[in-house]
């Protein structure tokens, strides 16, 4: 591929309402910086180190060979042919970052923070996790630069994702068990802040989603903007065109901030975020924030949260670990009320039907949080022409959710 | 001068320490609350700490957690805590009163309202956790009016640039954190806090108070003799955690599960 821009490098383009955030994290009325006063320091310095870094041409010159070599980028953009006759309609083209090395998305922003951490010197690292793909892909990268590694899980996803779990142990990481609250990703969340508060001195909270405080939503949008970079480039090659839509599953929303973020200013292309429906967003038994939330402060950002009438967060259900959590990304919030970015729902059903149909279809299991933005494209390609084409962030696969789905299915493996 | 303001310079008058109790509203019930809160100033608590029980506390520990968890479950919300300092005021005019916890709830409440209704119950101060200096503009414009002493946490990792722009916003007193870490952890080096204490008293005319760690009258002893008073908060909600919610306690038995501040309170007297 030709030489990538990198979101940073075009620092000097024009402030307009998409070069957020501003210099304490606000985008717009989301983001921001809310945490403990012992966090306050850390934040501000990995702040300061990574406004200069990310100046540095040096420093992405390190990221990106980083990308090509161990990850294996670029992915590729596959255009799924018997899906899109199945849909009807619109091209359904698939960025396949389900064939990244530790097989997600996640890996691209565990790569770029761990290098910051390296340039701070920190010989530890702590992440929190959902589905656990961001526990290994952190436990990855740690076993690969010779760092220490606890990451914090929440009981109930240990239960959920145990092939995830023993391969962070064979990588070497310490797991460490969330029981507290929900005992799920957003317990484990305020599980590695308390660990990041004690052992601030040595320690590297690398955050697996554009959530947290500033400057975590900015950093990990750019590490994982590399997703959009390249769909950009590629449907410019392949297609000779942009795409006319963007299609990305949301949880924390790291992802979709990804594939959306290189392409917020061509006004041409829709963008629709997908977020767990779990039960269906009417039946309050979801993870949908955009969809069904309000405003809110958690984990160091305001945002669209799931919360009670009183402020307490709600226990969110989908089927899918990684999208199981009550907040979203402060960037999203921000496109939302904007009205950039179109954000909407796709049940459990749905998911596990989409999951079915592109593995049958071609023989590509997808991550059961993925899965929710192959449900939602297929129905939105239905409604456009066959000369159009719609681009769906493939975030990772589905060999760790295969447990999951044979247990709705009855069977045992 | 507030409330808090009056009681600190009274104690510093007599060459006392300020002894500050926190408890969680709600743990285990409502009507409990207001009946530790009495036994605690009876036990020789110069002003109390309530926490406001919210679901994700992540800057505490594993201690005060399942103290919020607890007054969650009895159904706690910020207009409980409400009614609870309005219920400790009618047999109580003197003790301060000041409002630990975090923003969302409050943010979900309204600002305005939220700072009538504190004023209303009779509240005096006001903490919030993950509210920092540069977040502050918005409420504290809200709650200033009504008389409410605003208060800040100072880490051991606050930098030097930081703590004038949290001295300018603080009221009442500066809450200075002994250790890294998340409430109920151990205090491991007081020669450090000594330091940073005395570099604080450059900075600010503010009392300061120590909190984060103290769990007995030796920790407190080594606090108090450094500062102008202490916080204990784990340390109590431990014990109040072996209290059932659905059962009643005389004056003497809650004044035994609260006895740690009475052997604090004798400690410190001492200095």
């Amino acid at each position: 591929m030709s030489e990538l821009k990198h979101d940073s490098r075009n620092a000097q383009q024009a402030a307009d309402q998409f070069s957020g955030p501003d210099d304490h994290g606000h985008f717009g009325r989301f983001g921001g910086i809310f945490v403990g006063e012992t966090l306050i320091a850390a934040v501000e310095e990995l702040d300061q180190i990574y406004t200069k870094l990310s100046k540095d041409p040096a420093f992405w010159a390190e990221f990106d060979k980083d990308l090509k070599y161990y990850v294996g980028r670029p992915s590729p953009l596959y255009f799924a042919e018997r899906l899109t006759a199945h849909y009807g309609g619109a091209k359904i083209l698939l960025k396949r970052e389900d064939l990244n090395h530790t097989g997600a998305h996640k890996i691209n922003n565990t790569i770029g923070q761990a290098l910051l951490a390296k340039y701070m010197g920190k010989p530890r690292i702590i992440a929190e996790t959902g589905a656990g793909q961001h526990g290994v892909a952190s436990a990855t990268i740690a076993a690969r630069l010779g760092l220490e590694c606890y990451v914090y899980m929440g009981a109930e996803d240990i239960q959920r994702q145990s092939a995830n779990v023993y391969r962070m142990k064979l990588l070497g990481a310490h797991v460490i068990s969330v029981e507290s609250g929900s005992r799920t990703l957003k317990d484990a969340m305020n599980e590695a802040l308390r660990d990041w508060a004690t052992n601030v001195d040595n320690t590297f909270y690398i955050i697996g989603t554009a959530a947290g405080p500033h400057p975590y939503p900015k950093l990990v949008r750019d590490f994982q903007s590399v997703i959009g970079r390249e769909a950009r480039e590629q449907s410019l090659e392949q297609y000779g065109r942009l795409p006319d839509a963007l299609v990305a599953c949301v949880g924390g929303g790291s992802n979709a901030i990804g594939l959306f973020h290189p392409f917020l200013r061509d006004t041409e292309v829709a963008m629709y975020g997908v977020e767990a429906g779990g039960d269906g967003v009417e039946t309050g038994r979801h993870a949908a924030p955009l969809s069904d939330g309000r405003p809110g402060v958690l984990h160091g950002n305001r945002t669209y949260l799931m919360s009670d009438a009183s402020g307490q967060i709600m226990e969110t259900h989908s089927v899918s670990a990684g999208l199981d959590y009550p907040g979203v990304g402060p960037e999203h919030s921000y496109l939302k009320d904007i009205g950039r970015v179109n954000y909407v729902a796709a049940t459990d059903k749905e998911a596990l039907n989409a999951f079915r149909e592109l593995t049958r279809m071609e023989g590509i299991i997808p991550a059961l949080e993925s899965s929710h933005a192959v449900a939602y494209a297929g129905k939105l390609a239905a409604t456009m022409s066959p000369d159009q084409f719609i681009i769906v962030n493939l975030s990772g696969r589905g060999d760790k959710d295969i447990h999951t789905v044979a247990e709705i299915d009855g069977i045992q493996i | 001068m507030s409330r808090i303001s009056k009681t600190i310079a009274a104690l510093q008058e007599q060459g006392k320490k300020a002894l500050i109790p926190y408890i969680v509203a709600g743990d285990p019930s409502v009507p409990l609350t207001v009946s530790l809160m009495h036994a605690l100033v009876a036990n020789g608590a110069d002003i109390i700490e309530l926490g406001m029980p919210f679901s994700d506390p992540s800057s505490d520990g594993a201690v005060i957690q399942l103290g919020a968890e607890r007054a969650l479950r009895a159904g706690t919300t910020l207009s409980d805590v409400f009614a609870i300092v309005k219920e400790f005021r009618e047999q109580d005019t003197l003790t301060p009163i000041v409002l630990m916890g975090y923003l969302n709830p409050i943010e979900y409440m309204g600002y305005e309202e939220f700072a009538t209704q504190i004023e209303k119950a009779g509240v005096d101060g006001l903490l919030i956790v993950d509210l920092p200096a540069y977040e502050c503009e918005e409420l504290f414009a809200a709650v200033r009016p009504k008389g409410i002493d605003t208060i800040f946490l100072v880490a051991p990792t606050t930098s030097d640039a930081r703590l004038e722009s949290i001295c300018s916003n603080c009221t009442g007193y500066l809450y200075y954190v002994s250790l890294k870490g998340v409430t109920g952890a151990a205090i491991s080096d007081s020669k450090a806090i000594e330091e940073k204490i005395a570099l604080l008293r450059h900075i600010t005319p503010l009392p300061i108070v120590i909190g984060f760690g103290i769990k007995d009258t030796e920790s407190a002893l080594k606090m108090a003799a450094i500062s102008d008073g202490v916080i204990v908060g784990s340390a109590l909600v431990d014990r109040i955690s072996h209290l059932a919610a659905d059962q009643s306690y005389s004056k003497e038995a809650l004044g035994t599960t609260v006895g740690l501040i009475g052997e604090i309170r004798e400690a410190i007297n001492t200095l």
